[in-house]
């Protein structure tokens, strides 16, 4: 059940109460009845942390030098990882992105050799690294989606747009919708749609008309519904979510440290998997967060008190 | 809090029930899921269009249905040819998008890679491993188009660049380099007879060859026709080098000679 209902929150099911909750757990939601931080000090310490953005400038350093090795290799050809998002060879080594081979597999109605090395290798790297940590840490459209969150969320803040948020569900039904798509047509709509191959390909190989769909999905974004994309279509991102369901990489969160006032869910790409900061919503002192979570760090970086943090499961003293 | 304000006094009165609140949130995944798919046939109706339909496929390419299923459009086969040859579609292929196609006029395959290194690359098998040696392509048919503006027709030789000072494509002239393609424009010509597609023809004679017509050219020159066999494997390096503009011989994708195939398949599959 611990394992599952994360899973089935990831695929759209509303985040619930707990049933349950541990006894640690108990007497801490006992204690912060009526006490806390005070909140003098709690406003200090969030005004102290909203502008702190270590994770992001390490994330996006990586993602850019990511980006930068494929147009590198193409550009000065120096070969080191050549291809684009969707697949590529690192120095010769092939790589595929899982969803797009499944796409191929099932529309070509075979599996070629490659693909599956490829395929496979980005399988495990990514359950290794953290599932959905592909997203914020090396997918290119993220990227250029966090600049139109923040318009959307500058407009919002003056009124003129307003967020309009979809039943999550819509993206496992789509991840399923491609995948038959592909499979009873013989054509793969999604790679033609697919917003990261796009981006890509246009950065390595230069602007393409293409980037126009981008810019409608951008727009989107920014005056209906934020992060639309990334919250309620990419199959691309569900499925290293479901890669990385048991990726030891994780956020971590610390109920007892924690003040509830709410900073993380206010950043969050995907706020559901916070669900247990909510004052009372913790069944443990110690959660993990859960496989939806992109690993960006901005909980990490906008906490006050530092009750969430990153930990390598297993080798946490090393982190 | 000022935009909060805002809100409550631009909608009085409207707050919504959690039921009314999921509902509208299906109806919206709902709207979604629809626009999306109604992209299929969108794209679908795009890739009929006939400039979309009749591409030029790298060396290798499956047919044209399993091509597009296959290709991943990841742009590897573009990244190895040492001529660059094959190009990414736009979104104006529809479903062909991002996938890879020549343009022989533009830049041909001239083989300059020997190794076929687009097929190696090509991590799906849309370009066939089955398809090891030049010879065994079947990308397309060249075609005398426009006979009457072909050189060796009329008796004509050629002097000069081919394709003018500007021209960007490249070609391997084994007499020059083995190994690296130079622009065509950096090696003039100088032919009695124009015979540019024949010379540098990657296949040779199984596939193109100069054939005498008669003597009735200008001053009672010799006459020439080129003549497309069996051997031609649609590479576009003659469409590519033609001097005369447009080209007087052009490559049919996936187009084969009518009544080819029996016997005379030279090197056959």
């Amino acid at each position: 059940m611990s394992f599952l209902a994360p899973v089935a929150e990831m695929l759209g099911r509303a985040p619930r109460r707990p049933e349950r909750y541990t006894e640690a757990a108990e007497i801490a939601h006992g204690r912060k009845r009526g006490k806390g931080m005070g909140a003098t000090r709690l406003l200090e310490e969030i005004a102290r942390t909203a502008h702190r953005h270590t994770w992001r400038w390490r994330r996006w350093l990586v993602l850019l030098s990511v980006n930068g090795l494929f147009t590198l290799s193409y550009w000065l050809d120096i070969q080191v990882l050549e291809g684009s998002m969707t697949a590529s060879r690192l120095l010769g080594f092939h790589l595929a992105d899982p969803y797009s081979s499944l796409l191929v597999s099932l529309a070509e109605r075979r599996l070629p050799v490659n693909l599956i090395i490829g395929a496979v290798t980005i399988s495990l790297f990514w359950g290794l690294v953290g599932g959905r940590a592909y997203c914020s840490w090396v997918c290119p459209y993220h990227f250029v989606a966090e600049f139109a969150e923040r318009l959307h969320l500058w407009l919002a803040r003056r009124g003129i747009v307003r967020d309009h948020l979809l039943h999550r569900g819509v993206r496992t039904l789509l991840w399923a919708g491609f995948a038959i798509l592909a499979f009873v047509t013989g054509r793969t709509l999604f790679l033609t749609l697919n917003p990261i191959g796009i981006l890509s390909r246009a950065i390595i190989y230069g602007p393409s008309l293409a980037l126009l769909w981008v810019a409608v999905l951008l727009a989107f974004e920014v005056v209906y519904s934020r992060r639309a994309w990334c919250r309620y279509v990419c199959p691309v991102g569900l499925t290293y979510g479901l890669l990385g369901m048991k990726a030891p990489l994780r956020v971590t969160y610390d109920l007892v440290r924690c003040a509830h006032e709410g900073e993380c869910r206010k950043v969050c790409e995907v706020p559901h998997v916070l669900e247990m900061t909510i004052k009372g919503r913790s069944p443990d002192v110690k959660m993990d967060v859960g496989p939806d979570c992109t690993r960006c760090g901005m909980c990490i970086d906008v906490c006050p008190t530092e009750s969430l943090q990153f930990e390598l499961k297993g080798l946490g003293g090393l982190l | 809090m000022a935009a909060r304000a805002s809100r409550r006094r631009r909608r009085p009165g409207r707050r919504l029930s959690r039921r009314q609140e999921q509902r509208r949130r299906i109806l919206r995944a709902a709207a979604l899921t629809v626009v999306l798919w109604a992209l299929q046939p969108l794209a679908a109706l795009a890739s009929l269009r006939r400039g979309a339909r009749k591409r030029l496929r790298p060396p290798g390419a499956l047919e044209e249905r399993a091509f597009l299923a296959a290709c991943i459009k990841c742009g590897q086969c573009v990244q190895v040819c040492p001529v660059q040859a094959p190009r990414l579609a736009d979104l104006s292929d529809g479903l062909g998008s991002g996938s890879p196609y020549l343009d022989p006029r533009m830049q041909a395959c001239d083989f300059s890679c020997d190794a076929l290194s687009c097929i190696l690359a090509c991590p799906t098998e849309a370009l066939s491993h089955g398809v090891q040696t030049k010879e065994q392509v079947r990308a397309g048919f060249a075609r005398l188009a426009r006979p009457d503006a072909c050189l060796a027709r009329q008796g004509k030789g050629f002097r000069g660049r081919a394709r003018g000072a500007r021209f960007a494509g490249r070609l391997r002239y084994a007499e020059i380099d083995r190994w690296h393609a130079i622009p065509v424009r950096d090696h003039p010509y100088d032919r009695e007879t124009c015979d540019l597609c024949v010379l540098q023809c990657p296949i040779g004679s199984s596939a193109l060859r100069l054939v005498p017509l008669d003597v009735s050219g200008a001053g009672g020159r010799p006459r020439f026709t080129p003549e497309v066999r069996t051997g031609c494997v649609g590479c576009g390096v003659c469409e590519m080098i033609c001097p005369v503009e447009p080209a007087a011989i052009v490559v049919d994708p996936r187009a084969r000679p009518k009544s080819a195939y029996s016997g005379d398949e030279e090197g056959g599959s």
